[in-house]
């Protein structure tokens, strides 16, 4: 690979939309952007223009009109790769974006590969490590939270918390090691009081990012919902109603939900992870136990559990009903349990108030008219406390930032107790040494080969 | 007089001369060692001491490999202690007071019978050279000796210029002529030089002092010593050093000097050792301490020259004997001859090989002071590096390179060359990713092999240290396997408060607290009779409580190690051209270009390359 050459690439989604974004990166971004570019202004050359600017014009190659586009321009190293980057704003056609990226590459540009932009970006100092991944997360990031964490990850907010408490520990590290070199030399102890308080502090922030990671991972990847039922009961209408459009199979024969399907919707900013399952009716039919297996391994994995059953067959099933969800409570006592009636625009009064009376913690619902939906998703909403989102705290979201701080937080626990215990400088020395490597690797001053092709695998092209 | 041609000429017989001279003549190579003034052959030019924290690692690492220095520091000692014994395995470090006439002495005996080694004495006033590699040397008489490599070692005598006070005059130490020639003609073959400071401190007659008045500083009551050598015996006997302090007054009068320092009136521009300060530097940089350490070594056996550590001085010599005369003990001080500063020439390191070998010509060898370092110690391991390449040079074998994690010496050199340095370079244990694995008790297990499969360490040597090795394996694996019962063990735990045991239990567990000490463990009376039976001396028996006792610690950085080891495998192809890498910034490639390292992990250390920078590596070399 080498970073001589002009890429580009669509750098919004794939498809037809109002308008579509080219990017171009490199040493002759502009030159090429300029050789298909006619503005409105007469003589009006793109490389004579001032860096983040944006000019009205048309795409041509010779006699040919492509399109009339708006062309901003970046200039190294003021852009997102560090290079001279150009976007063009065109309309969102297909035929328009194909038709514009075939041209550059016919005047010498070559398509991006995945990540290759943000791969330049990194490369040329735009961004650390923990900042690219952010990017690839913040690209990723399909609801508000998940955005909000992964913008704040980008503007290097946690992985310069860490940068600084690496300087502090580095600072003691010299200290420590001078101490060690210069025994014979009548030098001043480094101060452990003063260390032992920064271990503290370091042992606090750390701790705090570490346990952000369960909120984090919940916003990065949605809050897991189990939908429990019978069959047929609803449970794919229920989903419908709340993805507001037709995903899962919708069918009156009982079971054909099969396999476990998951769907996410985003409710007040917060991800949620739809989880429909077969129901966990006792049976002998062999594909439907199967999918009783599974309906448990799924409400393993959830974190809210949803019980869901028809309405007008409650007063058949009222028994089995009740057994089975002793069977979910006694099962998972701490999963929050939401119980619904569903279908409630089948039956009347009486048996709503029979309902209510026998199960006394039901809430009442159709799937089909959308009577009670509202009221699901704010009982949802208020089961998930994600207070740390709001006070805009720092959340870890990464598993590769969740285990480099496990293991810096192992390494500062044994430098505690080193303090603790009066070990030797060279001693505690290792221990200092280990943690600040794994310091390293989230902020970047550590290379690691493994880590980089892992990073920059993880982007779609054109970003 | 020289009509053959010799396979190495060593240029200098100072630690680092002797050293190289030593090392190829052992090879087999014919070699050629010329300084200007035989009778001055491996002089302690400053502190007669060998060792001390990292230095007196390296000593036992040149005495593992073959080299003489630990052998000539070991029969010359007047006193031998092992510092920071409180500290982790990692820190112990020998370090020896030495007869400083003796050691000279020792040093030229062992080089005369040194099979394949002649002597010549005088000044090489040039190198000959042919399409970029080294045929030779040329001397100040004209005489030219034809040969396949040289090393220089010049230390301080390339254009050396020595200070008192103000006055200054042509000098490569305390009575001996400079030498001129050799740089101006390395400058002309394209060769950057730099200037370097040095400094000593006064020698005075120990009869004119009163010890009464100075704390003594007594060796080791067990002392051992750095020879891996069985026949090499420790000291029986001792010679105290003493110490005492210098006082505000003392520090008064040295400053009515400053006006006519050399440091502070601009005549020395070159850098000092920031480690080894000038006194005249400590009360300046350090202006709110009312007190400084001297310490007052004697400098022989019978001699009555007393050296004074932590004087170092240029100042006047007036200036000198005011002051020091202030100080408690120094009232009726003689002086033997005033501390001085000394300038000279260097050639920045970053010019060499990892093999010490100059990039630019070939055959031609670099090591000690000429590469900026300071120290006998530091300088000796590269003489003895830059001997053993130029021997395996001159038969064409594989060259000589010691990674990081295997030796001090390899720190030193792939620091030397990675990094160059802007100061006179010490080695401190610091530098060292890998402490830990570095230590002086293993110096032998990390590279008498090595040493063995040059030709430069015996076989005598190597069996030694295979019976250390099976012996201390074996003794480790006896507390692996062996238990104690609560009843015979509790009462030692008991004495220590250290918590009782319930159950038997293996030795090794209870060997692993941190206060449970040797002397502990041989109350058992199972381990006592292991001792006995197998006859096994205290080196044995502390390589086991090493090993025990701070397993965790090294088998953590032997796994560090390894982890980084894989960096140092990917090599980087040879004259690669960075300019080509536009992502990277220009301080990285011009630093790149000018260093060439051999390896990704080698180009990560060179300041000024970033871990981006790094990164844009590994992707141009497809990782």
């Amino acid at each position: 690979m080498t970073h001589q050459d002009t890429i580009v690439a669509l750098a919004t989604a794939s498809g037809s939309g109002a308008i579509a974004v080219i990017r171009l990166s490199g040493n002759d971004a502009i030159t090429i952007a300029e050789s298909c570019f006619k503005s409105v202004t007469p003589n009006k050359l793109l490389g004579k223009q001032q860096t983040h600017t944006i000019h009205l014009g048309h795409i041509v190659e010779e006699e040919r009109v492509f399109d009339e586009v708006l062309i901003s321009v970046f200039k190294n190293p003021n852009s997102y790769t560090g290079e001279d980057v150009v976007e063009i704003s065109c309309h969102g056609s297909l035929y328009i974006q194909q038709e514009i990226i075939q041209l550059f590459l016919r005047k010498g540009c070559r398509m991006a590969n995945a990540g290759e932009f943000t791969l330049r970006a990194f490369l040329n100092g735009k961004l650390d490590l923990s900042q690219a991944e952010a990017v690839a997360d913040l690209i990723a990031s399909d609801n508000e939270a998940s955005h909000q964490v992964a913008m704040q990850q980008m503007r290097g907010g946690f992985s310069s918390e860490i940068a600084k408490l690496r300087e502090e520990l580095l600072n003691f590290a010299s200290l420590i090691e001078l101490e060690l070199d210069f025994a014979e030399e009548d030098v001043e102890f480094a101060d452990r009081s003063q260390f032992k308080d920064l271990v503290e502090r370091i042992t606090f922030v750390l701790k705090r990012l570490i346990d952000s990671f369960a909120v984090g991972n919940v916003i990065k990847n949605g809050i897991p919902v189990a939908i429990v039922g019978e069959p047929n009961v609803g449970k794919s209408t229920l989903l419908n109603a709340l993805l507001n459009e037709e995903r899962a199979i919708v069918s009156e024969i009982a079971g054909t939900t099969r396999d476990t399907i998951e769907d996410e919707i985003s409710i007040g900013g917060i991800g949620f992870r739809f989880i429909d399952t077969a129901g966990i009716r006792e049976t002998k039919d062999v594909v439907e136990s199967i999918g009783i297996k599974k309906t448990f391994e799924k409400i393993d994995q959830a974190q809210v559990v949803i019980y869901l059953f028809d309405a007008d067959k409650f007063k058949a099933q009222s028994s089995t009903l009740k057994v089975e969800l002793e069977k979910i409570k006694n099962k998972y006592p701490q999963k929050p349990l939401i119980v619904i009636a569903n279908k409630i625009d089948k039956v009347d009064d009486i048996s709503i108030s029979k309902l209510q009376s026998e199960i006394p913690e039901i809430k009442l619902l159709s799937a089909k008219t959308g009577f009670g939906v509202d009221e699901l998703t704010n009982s949802l909403l208020n089961l998930i406390n994600t207070g740390a989102l709001h006070n805009n705290e720092t959340i870890v979201t990464n598993s590769r930032h969740y285990d480099a701080l496990l293991k810096a937080f192992e390494e500062v626990q044994k430098v505690k107790y080193g303090l603790e215990t009066g070990l030797s400088g060279d001693l505690l020395a290792i221990d200092i040494r280990q943690a600040l490597y794994h310091f390293g690797e989230i902020t970047g001053e550590i290379t690691n080969d493994d880590l980089l092709g892992n990073i920059f695998a993880n982007f779609c092209i054109g970003k | 007089m020289f009509n053959e041609e010799y396979d190495v000429i060593v240029v200098g017989a100072g630690h680092a001369g002797s050293e190289a001279a030593a090392a190829s003549a052992n090879m087999g190579s014919k070699t050629l060692l010329i300084t200007m003034n035989l009778q001055n052959i491996a002089q302690m030019s400053c502190n007669p001491a060998m060792g001390g924290i990292a230095k007196g690692q390296i000593v036992r690492e040149i005495d593992a490999l073959g080299g003489y220095s630990g052998i000539v520091s070991d029969t010359s000692a007047i006193q031998f202690k092992m510092l920071n014994k409180s500290k982790g395995p990692a820190m112990w470090s020998p370090r020896v007071q030495s007869d400083r006439m003796r050691f000279a002495e020792d040093w030229r005996l062992l080089l005369e019978q040194t099979k394949n080694l002649d002597f010549y004495q005088e000044m090489v006033s040039g190198l000959l050279v042919e399409n970029h590699k080294v045929v030779g040397v040329k001397t100040s008489l004209g005489l030219e000796i034809k040969s396949k490599t040289v090393v220089l070692t010049n230390g301080t005598f390339l254009n050396g210029l020595i200070h008192i006070g103000d006055k200054n005059f042509g000098g490569g130490r305390a009575g001996e002529r400079a030498a001129t020639g050799i740089t101006e003609q390395l400058i002309d073959l394209g060769f950057d030089s730099g200037r370097m400071k040095t400094g000593t401190p006064p020698r005075v007659d120990g009869r004119s002092l009163d010890y009464s008045k100075m704390i003594e500083q007594p060796g080791d009551d067990q002392p051992e010593k750095f020879s891996y050598l069985e026949h090499i015996k420790p000291l029986k006997e001792q010679r105290s050093c003493h110490m005492t302090y210098t006082s505000p007054e003392v520090h008064d009068l040295l400053r009515e000097g400053f006006d006519r320092s050399p440091m502070f009136n601009g005549r020395i521009q070159s850098t000092g050792p920031r480690y080894c300060p000038s006194i005249e530097d400590k009360i300046n940089r350090f202006a709110d301490k009312d007190r400084h350490q001297l310490f007052v070594e004697p400098e022989g056996w019978n001699t009555v020259e007393v050296y004074v550590n932590g004087f170092s001085t240029s100042l006047p010599e007036d200036v000198q004997y005011k002051a020091l005369k202030s100080v408690a003990g120094f009232e009726n001080v003689k002086f033997f001859r005033p501390g001085y500063a000394i300038e000279y020439d260097y050639f920045p390191p970053t010019q060499l090989k990892h093999t010490l070998e100059t990039k630019l010509v070939d055959g031609l060898f670099f090591a000690g002071q000429i590469n900026g370092t300071t120290g006998y110690e530091e300088a000796a391991s590269q003489g003895l590096m830059a001997g053993i390449n130029a021997a395996l040079k001159v038969r064409e074998k594989d060259e000589f390179i010691l990674k990081r994690n295997e030796a001090y010496i390899g720190v030193l050199v792939d620091d030397l060359i990675t990094k160059g340095t802007e100061e006179p370079y010490r080695m401190f244990t610091s530098r060292a990713e890998y402490r830990t694995l570095l230590r002086q008790d293993n110096a032998d297990f990390r590279l008498t092999p090595k040493g063995y499969n040059l030709g430069l360490a015996g076989e005598k040597r190597l069996r030694r240290m295979e019976e250390k090795q099976l012996q201390s394996d074996n003794f480790v694996q006896f507390f692996r396997d062996t238990s104690v019962k609560p009843e015979e063990v509790n009462p030692i735990l008991e004495s220590k408060n250290s918590s009782l045991v319930k159950q038997s239990d293996k030795m090794f567990k209870l060997f692993s607290r941190p206060n449970i000490t040797t002397e502990d463990m041989r109350k058992i009376e199972s381990v006592e009779n292991y001792i006995q039976e197998h006859n096994l001396d205290t080196e044995v028996i502390e390589q086991t409580e090493i090993q025990i006792k701070y397993s965790g610690y090294i088998e953590k950085e032997k796994n560090n190690a390894d982890k980084l080891n894989r960096l140092e495998d990917v090599k980087i192809p040879n004259n690669f051209d960075y300019t080509k890498l536009k992502s990277m910034s220009t301080e990285a490639i011009q630093k790149l270009t000018k260093i060439q390292p051999v390896t990704i992990s080698q180009a990560s250390r060179i300041s000024g390359v970033s871990p981006a920078d790094v990164s844009v590596l590994l992707v141009y070399l497809g990782r």
